[in-house]
């Protein structure tokens, strides 16, 4: 049995929507521009010592990675009012096939928007060593994994029309919480944010800002949210074999 | 491996909830389907059929009775690969071609036919580089058809499937079915159409209301339901006397004209036209299967509408 060769086809398709892969792809970059164009030349920003073309680089790596993988909800929601999803369960697919392949669409998608992304920062003259870029890429790859089970579970639970609104308002809170916007950095929300997996992903990035990554806290709470979320897209996959 | 078990169904029974009204699409059905058998689960919509097939397939789980597919546990048989499905409407996986998605289908099969030879069998080979959004209804039923075949299954499930097929796709379907059969392989497929059961099936079972009425040879089936009707403008005349008419079952008066549900229409008309030479307007018709249905069972079937 095959997985690889389902997994080949799954990629070829998403890479083919040109839609959703435009949209997933050129959204972040598109905000970076507007935003980090015009303050291309500050380089100490609001006296933090950073230039503006990477702080705004490295929040929108968070946010469009979190974008980008979050998208396969809708994905999952459309191929299943569609009566795909039925279809697929009486394949010999494992749910364990069907997961990683929806992972790894996801994760090619989060790369290639944050190879883009990278560019234009590059475009724009933010310099950082090899190993900034590559911890700061592996920790926000890490810090998805609860996005993704989160898109699995909404998939398997919305139908296609509902899944648009609920993502938006979703992304719009967690990446408030998170801090991608602006930094909260005390209060009640800035608890409430330390608990959210998107906040952690902030934190990921903010490793090319000089940041200190996760410690203890960080990597209990991505990997408790992982955990949970990943039980409960897999018990809503199980669940979900009703004509919708 | 002539011992082996076909589909053993035991019991079956479920309702589903919708708010606070209660259907009970299948309410305790026994069928037993022999290895390279092919069976017809016939019935209106809201016979059950699809829920029956849901349930054999362990995408419903009964509410009580049991299922044995291929020896065990559906979902084992599906793991195996040993089931190809073909469930009722729906679209396609978008952005492959109709190549691309019946490999991507083939890739999860342990030993899948050869995925040319697929096409060709179905009538695909001339779409094979067609985008799948692209097809319509009846050839995208093609491609359905196409997929389940390719993992090579021994137990071939069909719910509905020439729904949306024009006359030419219908008869290249069931050419390729038969062919398929032919190789000693398992069918069961659900159709309201009475023509399918009795050109295709050994047996036909027979559903309405979630309970099997009749479970027999095809012919016997059409004998029980296909009965015609006669439609005749003809006042004045009592129903008794029309029901004594040789051929005629029952007699119904529709204002002026009188409908004769018949067991044989030959019979019926001619003694019809010999003893009532008024008779007129006359119309003979194959009844529809709903309508023999509601014969068979003498009441409404809409309060169960669960297809």
């Amino acid at each position: 049995m095959s997985g690889r060769a389902y997994i080949r086809y799954e990629l070829l398709r998403t890479v083919r929507n040109r839609r959703y892969f435009v949209l997933a792809l050129g959204f972040p970059l598109v905000l970076y521009f507007l935003i980090a164009g015009p303050n291309r030349d500050q380089t100490d920003l609001g006296g933090s010592g950073l230039s503006a073309p990477l702080y705004y680089m490295v929040g929108l790596a968070a946010f469009g990675a979190m974008n980008a993988m979050l998208s396969i909800g809708g994905r999952i929601a459309t191929e299943r009012t569609a009566g795909w999803n039925r279809q697929l369960r009486v394949t010999p697919l494992s749910p364990r096939e069907y997961f990683r392949a929806k992972f790894l669409t996801a994760y090619m998608t989060v790369l290639a928007a944050l190879a883009l992304l990278y560019l234009a920062g590059a475009v724009l003259g933010v310099r950082l060593s090899a190993n900034e870029w590559l911890s700061m890429t592996g920790l926000i790859l890490v810090g998805l994994i609860p996005f993704g089970a989160l898109a699995i579970l909404l998939g398997h639970l919305l139908t296609a029309d509902a899944i648009g609104p609920a993502m938006g308002g979703l992304v719009a809170v967690l990446a408030v919480l998170g801090g991608t916007w602006f930094p909260i950095t005390s209060g009640v929300l800035y608890d409430i944010g330390r608990a959210l997996p998107s906040y952690w992903l902030v934190q990921a990035s903010h490793v090319a800002l000089g940041g200190g990554g996760w410690g203890r806290t960080g990597w209990l709470v991505v990997a408790g949210w992982s955990v949970v979320l990943g039980v409960l897209a897999a018990r809503a996959y199980r669940r979900d074999t009703a004509r919708v | 491996m002539s011992a082996a078990p076909g589909v053993e169904m035991r019991g079956l029974a479920k309702t589903y909830r919708t708010g606070d009204r209660e259907i009970r699409a299948v309410r305790g059905i026994d069928v037993s389907i022999r290895p390279s058998e092919t069976v017809a689960l016939l019935g209106p919509n809201g016979a059950g059929k699809s829920t029956t097939i849901d349930m054999v397939l362990g995408l419903a789980r009964p509410d009580a009775g049991t299922v044995s597919v291929l020896g065990g546990d559906p979902s084992v048989a599906i793991a195996a690969g040993r089931i190809g499905v073909m469930l009722q409407t729906g679209w396609l996986l978008r952005d492959l071609s109709v190549r691309e998605l019946v490999a991507m289908m083939a890739a999860l099969y342990p030993s899948p036919l050869d995925v040319d030879e697929v096409l060709g069998l179905t009538g695909l080979g001339e779409l094979a580089g067609q985008r799948t959004q692209k097809l319509s209804g009846g050839q995208a039923q093609r491609v359905r058809f196409a997929i389940a075949l390719v993992g090579d299954p021994d137990l071939l499930v069909l719910d509905e499937p020439t729904v949306g097929m024009d006359v030419e796709s219908r008869h290249a379907f069931w050419t390729t079915m038969r062919e398929f059969a032919a190789r000693g392989r398992t069918v069961l497929f659900a159709t309201h159409y009475l023509d399918e059961a009795d050109d295709f099936a050994d047996r036909a079972v027979l559903m309405a209301r979630g309970s099997i009425v009749a479970d027999g040879p095809p012919t016997e089936i059409k004998a029980m339901v296909g009965s015609r009707t006669i439609r005749a403008t003809l006042p004045g005349v009592a129903l008794s006397e029309l029901e004594l008419l040789p051929g005629v079952a029952r007699a119904e008066s529709r204002g002026e004209s009188v409908v004769l549900a018949c067991s044989d229409s030959d019979e019926a008309i001619r003694a019809l036209l010999a003893r009532f030479p008024a008779a007129r307007d006359i119309e003979i018709a194959g009844a529809g299967l709903e309508e023999a249905f509601l014969q068979l069972t003498g009441s409404d079937a809409d309060e169960e509408r669960a297809a």
